[in-house]
């Protein structure tokens, strides 16, 4: 079973961005990168589904400049066989990032292409909908389980997708409940937060990592134009929320509820 | 002239409200462009849901058929795409509900267009519209273009009003393209049933996180005798201590009620990027220095388990 998994290198969620003050991008100045999180729960899930299986192969793609190497490595040394970077010197929109993936899955041929449901700078979770509708597959997003992520079964570190008889089973989390969906291979699915706990990179996974192969494309080599559908023209600060008051007690609160803001 | 297609989320048996809203936010577009608002339903048995939106001033396409009875993306897309080529669509719109994200890119990708998601609202002179969109899980606002001739977007409910019932638009009827061969088969929907008001509508929301440490029952206590909603952290849902469709936040629900009541929630970006645009924030957390302060309105510090009850019993006593 050959798996590709999108890698794409965001800023930590954990830190706290800022508009620079043209509005022309946000501040970079000490900020730190990661895999986007919902793509190392992408890459787990590929290397869960290759233990399950006894075999396969796991390909990480990563869209973005030489620095993406390092999310790319990230994922080799949870374990992903190896990388293909495909290089851009601009970011690309999701509408391009899905025509290069195309490219790249029509070479490389995998079974299942698993793609985090947003990217978490963007915030746009497009990628893998439009990859599929690319490439005529079926697709499943927001893949979850139906058990917690503080389960056995998530101890267990079993695969929330089943692949079985040329499709793939995927419990997803949509509005009002878990929805449960056969998809057939060869299929996109994208990871919802509860998918699975990815698994942190050990050392001799590292020491490893550092020898797998990276193969680097350009959007060229693809033949895919990269000028983007969507352009952004300027950033913002959103209005700040005023920090108001604490209140002693309880009855303060409840006397402030009904008789300042009026909401009880 | 620039044609708005809506793209409604419902229930089978009733119009999502959240597609109200989006409608409102379709209407402002077609104000600006000068073109006219269109509605489509899409499922099987939805008939009412179609007249709903029509009686809300709209003519509605209605593709009603047990082929497309579940959303499924590869299916549905190609309905919304035969939609918008007969309705000669410039703009395809949709609230920001789970079916429309499935669904709207794949949408994008039929018609060339170039996407937009979560809007917020819209800039630009006339009929040239930018898009605001939150990136980073809001903590910047993007004013975007698209630049292809056939834009598709999907809108955050809560920053449009519901648009008001209007003189009744006609509902006529919308044959299915050639669906193909679909690769995606519908296995179950496992429903999670709630006798409370649902969280993206209620007037007031009581939401609990980690300090709850898996006892939701003051939560849920408080919430019952104030007739609202309970909403949720991920921390909470990760643990499986509330069903998923709780969660608020950057991946949740964004919800904008009057009252917000956030109890052991320390205010992490990712969540409050789902709660910011309620009118009043409380939150009752034991740490004082916790983040969620510093977006309260009013704030209290002490153990949730001690102060709920309080609270309960200072709300009885009228
Ligand atoms: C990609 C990504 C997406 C995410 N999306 C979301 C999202 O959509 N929604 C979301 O909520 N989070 C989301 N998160 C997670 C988010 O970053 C936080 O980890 C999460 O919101 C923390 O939940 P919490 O406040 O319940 O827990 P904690 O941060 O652990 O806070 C618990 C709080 O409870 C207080 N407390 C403890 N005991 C008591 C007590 N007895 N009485 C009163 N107070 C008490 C503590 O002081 C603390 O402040 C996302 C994260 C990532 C990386
Ligand atoms: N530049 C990129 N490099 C690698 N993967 C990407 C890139 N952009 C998007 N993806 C994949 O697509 C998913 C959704 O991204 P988006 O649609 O941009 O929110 C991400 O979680 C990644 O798996």
């Amino acid at each position: 079973m050959k798996i590709l998994c999108g890698v794409k290198r965001v800023e930590d969620p954990d830190q706290k961005i800022k508009v620079n003050p043209d509005g022309s991008w946000i501040a970079l100045d000490g900020i730190n990168y990661k895999p986007n999180p919902y793509d190392e729960i992408a890459v787990e899930e590929a290397l869960r589904l290759k233990e399950a299986h006894g075999s396969g192969e796991v390909v990480v793609v990563s869209i973005g400049g030489e620095e993406s190497v390092t999310e790319m490595r990230h994922a080799m040394a949870m374990g992903a066989d190896r990388g293909i970077l495909v290089k851009v010197s601009e970011r690309v929109d999701s509408d391009a990032a899905a025509r290069l993936l195309a490219k790249v899955v029509e070479r490389e041929k995998p079974d299942l292409v698993i793609l985090g449901r947003q990217a978490v700078d963007s915030d746009q979770g497009q990628t893998g909908q439009l990859l599929a509708e690319y490439l005529g597959w079926g697709q499943a997003t927001f893949a979850a389980k139906f058990e917690s992520l503080e389960s056995e079964e998530e101890k267990a570190k079993k695969p929330g997708l089943q692949v079985q008889d040329g499709k793939v089973r995927v419990i997803r989390e949509i509005d009002g409940g878990l929805e449960v969906l056969d998809v057939e291979l060869p299929a996109v699915v994208t990871t919802e937060l509860r998918l699975n706990h990815p698994r942190y990179a050990s050392l001799p996974g590292i020491m490893k990592a550092k020898k797998k192969p990276v193969e680097e494309l350009t959007p060229a080599d693809l033949g895919v134009d990269v000028t983007p559908k969507v352009k952004i023209r300027k950033l913002s600060s959103p209005p700040e929320r005023k920090a108001g008051i604490k209140v002693p007690d309880v009855a303060t609160l409840v006397e402030k509820l009904r008789n300042e803001a009026k909401v009880i | 002239m620039s044609n708005v297609l809506l793209v409604a989320e419902h229930l089978n048996q009733s119009l999502k409200k959240s597609s109200l809203h989006a409608l409102e936010a379709a209407r402002q577009i077609a104000s600006r462009s000068g073109g006219k608002v269109f509605g489509l339903v899409v499922g099987k048995g939805v008939g009412e849901v179609a007249n709903e939106l029509a009686r809300h001033g709209v003519e509605v396409l209605v593709a009603d058929d047990a082929r497309v009875e579940h959303p499924l993306a590869e299916a549905w897309s190609k309905v919304v795409e035969k939609a918008a080529k007969e309705v000669s669509a410039t703009y395809v719109v949709a609230a920001s509900g789970s079916q429309s994200k499935d669904v709207l890119p794949r949408v994008a990708a039929r018609l060339g267009a170039g996407m937009a998601s979560d809007v917020i609202g819209f800039g630009g002179e006339g009929a040239e519209i930018t898009f605001k969109r939150p990136m980073w899980a809001g903590s910047v606002i993007a004013e975007v273009e698209i630049t292809t001739p056939v834009k598709v977007l999907t809108v955050r409910p809560t920053d449009f009003s519901a648009a008001q019932p209007g003189e009744a638009g006609q509902v006529r009827s919308l044959e299915l393209p050639d669906l193909g061969t679909i690769r995606t088969h519908f296995v179950e929907f496992r429903q999670v049933k709630s006798e409370r008001p649902p969280l993206t509508e209620a007037r007031i929301v009581v939401s609990g996180g980690r300090g709850t440490r898996g006892d939701f029952s003051p939560v849920e206590a408080l919430a019952d005798q104030l007739g609202a909603a309970v909403g949720a952290t991920r921390a909470a849902v990760d643990a499986g201590w509330v069903p998923n469709d709780l969660q608020v936040g950057q991946t949740g629900k964004t919800v904008a009620p009057d009252l917000y009541i956030a109890l052991g929630i320390s205010g992490a970006i990712q969540h409050v990027a789902g709660m910011k645009g309620s009118k009043v924030i409380v939150a009752i957390n034991k740490d004082p220095d916790a983040p969620i302060f510093q977006i309260a309105d009013y704030g209290l510090v002490g153990d949730l388990f001690q102060v709920v009850p309080e609270l309960q019993k200072a709300l009885t006593g009228k």
